[in-house]
């Protein structure tokens, strides 16, 4: 199956609300974009469309949540992690809400819309803060459990996802867990650690490797905070060379957080694969991320050169 | 309200504001001014309006208090302490090093603390969550928040009164201290919010001004009237005084974010002690 990770929160979402009573799902004037709509028509008493006002929305989120409520309250990365930020650090994070902020259309691939909605910059701002768990799912079985697994913890979730369509990558039996990195393949010259959309381009990254007799280990690290530190451990130390793939800024995303555990655990050369240090731009999506390097050709030539300073 | 009732609630609030004086002196920070316009209005709430019980202090069908402008944090800790929320000794320990009592209102390690506030303008938007809920499940609680009316500058203070208006939060009642100064200056001299019941009005809110925040009965008009409106969130604009209490500190700017040395904390206990003595006659 082929759907955005967006589609699986609205979905997700419209399932669990058969389960919780108090599960309560917010949205700033998106829900037909970030597909809360699925759970509006779903259970639309428990819905509530704050208007195009984010920070009094995650405030409102907050209050709801010291009822005993378990709130999802959706807009844009950019607007829900960039313009509501301080309501997430001050009113959801600081006293450990139970609220869960559904942030779509992160990344460049948000396509057309240009600059001021590709937020490149969230997974930065969430993961400089106490308490906030930051979870990145890559395609729809995987964004499926993260929002059970999310409505499941007691405490703020950031729940990352995408505007355009991701294959799946991963089997029906697949099982999700919070802070968990996934091995995807194995492999002895290279690990490739990749968060969200990027990790089905790294697998085909490591494909077209394999023809050129590399040997690429793939893993896949949905949960940025807190971070799977033994699979980046183990995979340093057994292939060497690290090359981190994201669609976020490589200042402060997941190259940061995997260049925090090398250092600190077993320093490794690393080669981080995202957007660099710049503003996106508009344009079709794939065209994008084949721009910005973030195809599996682009990576593949990153890992290439990479491998030349081994 | 009787007689009986009224002398309580003035003995009360002037209990409250000496553990406002004794606490920020002995922080030797915080903001006395701000907690003083407040403290009868939190007297009231706390002592006479609100069904709430120190010993059960997370019953899910108690009315909420948010203090939105959340530097009061003084005033709101004096009156738990007195409520009987937590021992009155913690009051001296405010913004120290391991003190329960922190600078801005913690939710999680005060008892009686509803939510944590200190960013202005967030409380509010807490408060409606806490209103909306009450609203989906049927239950009878009410919710209290107090802004300053500095803090009506905050935008976000308009996009929850937004929310609270379009979602009909009857069961809201938003208190403005309208003490008229700000830290820079006066709000006229700053970047004046008014008029403040005119924009709350817009917003779909029924407008009660209060025009003596230190007079109970007053007070007691004021909120007896909210509870008759079924229909749409209540804003009392109440008229105060800053340092209320206190007779240096009263209508001073200086005195919203600054603790009294020695001297004017010795001064201001026995002009409160004096006045206590006297309620008590």
């Amino acid at each position: 199956m082929k759907r955005a990770t967006r589609e699986s929160y609205g979905a997700a979402l419209a399932e669990l609300s058969k389960e919780n009573d108090k599960l309560f799902v917010l949205d700033a004037d998106l829900a037909e974009a970030t597909k809360t709509i699925t759970f509006k028509k779903a259970c639309p008493e428990r819905f509530i469309d704050c208007g195009i006002a984010e920070g009094n929305m995650i405030g409102v989120a907050a209050g709801l949540a010291t009822c005993g409520a378990t709130v999802f309250a959706s807009s844009f990365a950019m607007f829900a992690a960039g313009r509501a930020f301080e309501q997430i650090r001050n009113s959801v994070c600081y006293p450990k809400l139970n609220v869960k902020i559904g942030a779509t259309h992160a990344g460049i691939s948000v396509g057309e819309d240009g600059a001021t909605h590709q937020c490149l910059e969230d997974i930065a701002l969430m993961r400089s803060i106490p308490n906030m768990v930051i979870v990145n799912p890559c395609d729809d079985i995987e964004a499926m459990q993260a929002v059970k697994a999310a409505a499941e913890y007691k405490g703020p979730v950031y729940l990352r996802f995408g505007r355009l369509a991701v294959e799946d990558l991963n089997n029906e039996d697949y099982e999700f867990t919070i802070g968990k990195g996934v091995l995807l393949r194995d492999g002895t010259d290279v690990t490739i650690i990749a968060t969200g959309l990027p990790v089905g381009r790294s697998l085909k990254a490591a494909e077209l490797l394999e023809k050129e007799g590399i040997s690429a280990r793939v893993v896949n690290i949905h949960t940025i905070k807190p971070i799977d530190r033994e699979i980046i451990i183990e995979s340093a130390k057994k292939t060497g060379l690290i090359v981190t793939v994201e669609e976020h800024n490589i200042i402060g995303g997941l190259g940061s957080a995997v260049s925090e555990v090398l250092s600190e655990e077993v320093p490794t050369k690393l080669c981080r694969v995202g957007i660099n240090d710049t503003f996106g731009y508009s344009g079709p999506a794939e065209e994008l991320l084949t721009r910005f390097g973030l195809d599996a050709e682009g990576i593949k030539t990153k890992i290439i050169n990479a491998l030349k300073t081994k | 309200m009787n007689e009986k009732e009224l002398k309580f609630l003035t003995a009360t609030a002037d209990k409250i504001r000496l553990g406002i004086v004794k606490s920020t002196y002995a922080a030797k920070s915080g903001h006395p001014g701000g907690s003083l316009s407040i403290t009868d209005v939190l007297a009231y709430l706390y002592f006479y309006k609100m069904n709430i019980d120190p010993n059960n202090a997370s019953d899910e069908n108690r009315d909420r208090f948010v203090l939105s402008k959340g530097h009061a944090a003084p005033g709101l800790y004096s009156t738990l302490a007195n409520r009987g929320y937590f021992d009155i000794s913690e009051l001296e320990k405010l913004r120290k090093v391991d003190a329960m009592l922190q600078g801005h209102p913690d939710m999680k390690g005060t008892p009686g603390v509803d939510m944590s506030t200190g960013s202005l303008g967030q409380g509010v938007s807490a408060a409606c969550g806490m209103a909306y809920f009450g609203k989906a499940f049927n239950k009878d609680y009410k919710v209290y928040t107090i802004l300053g009316d500095g803090e009506c500058e905050e935008g976000q203070v308009w996009e929850a009164a937004m929310f609270a208006g379009q979602k009909k939060l009857s069961n809201l009642r938003v208190i403005v201290d309208h003490n008229g100064m700000q830290i820079d200056g006066t709000l006229a001299e700053v970047n004046s919010p008014e008029p403040l019941d005119e924009k709350f009005a817009a917003f779909g809110f029924n407008v009660i001004k209060l025009d003596d925040a230190h007079d109970f009965n007053k007070i007691d008009a004021a909120f007896t009237a909210a509870d008759e409106e079924t229909n749409r969130p209540t804003a009392i604009i109440m008229e105060s005084i800053k340092g209320k209490g206190v007779s240096f500190m009263e209508n001073q700017v200086s005195w919203h974010g600054k603790a009294p040395n020695e001297e004017q904390c010795a001064i201001a206990v026995k002009e409160i002690e004096d006045r206590l003595a006297k309620e008590a006659e």
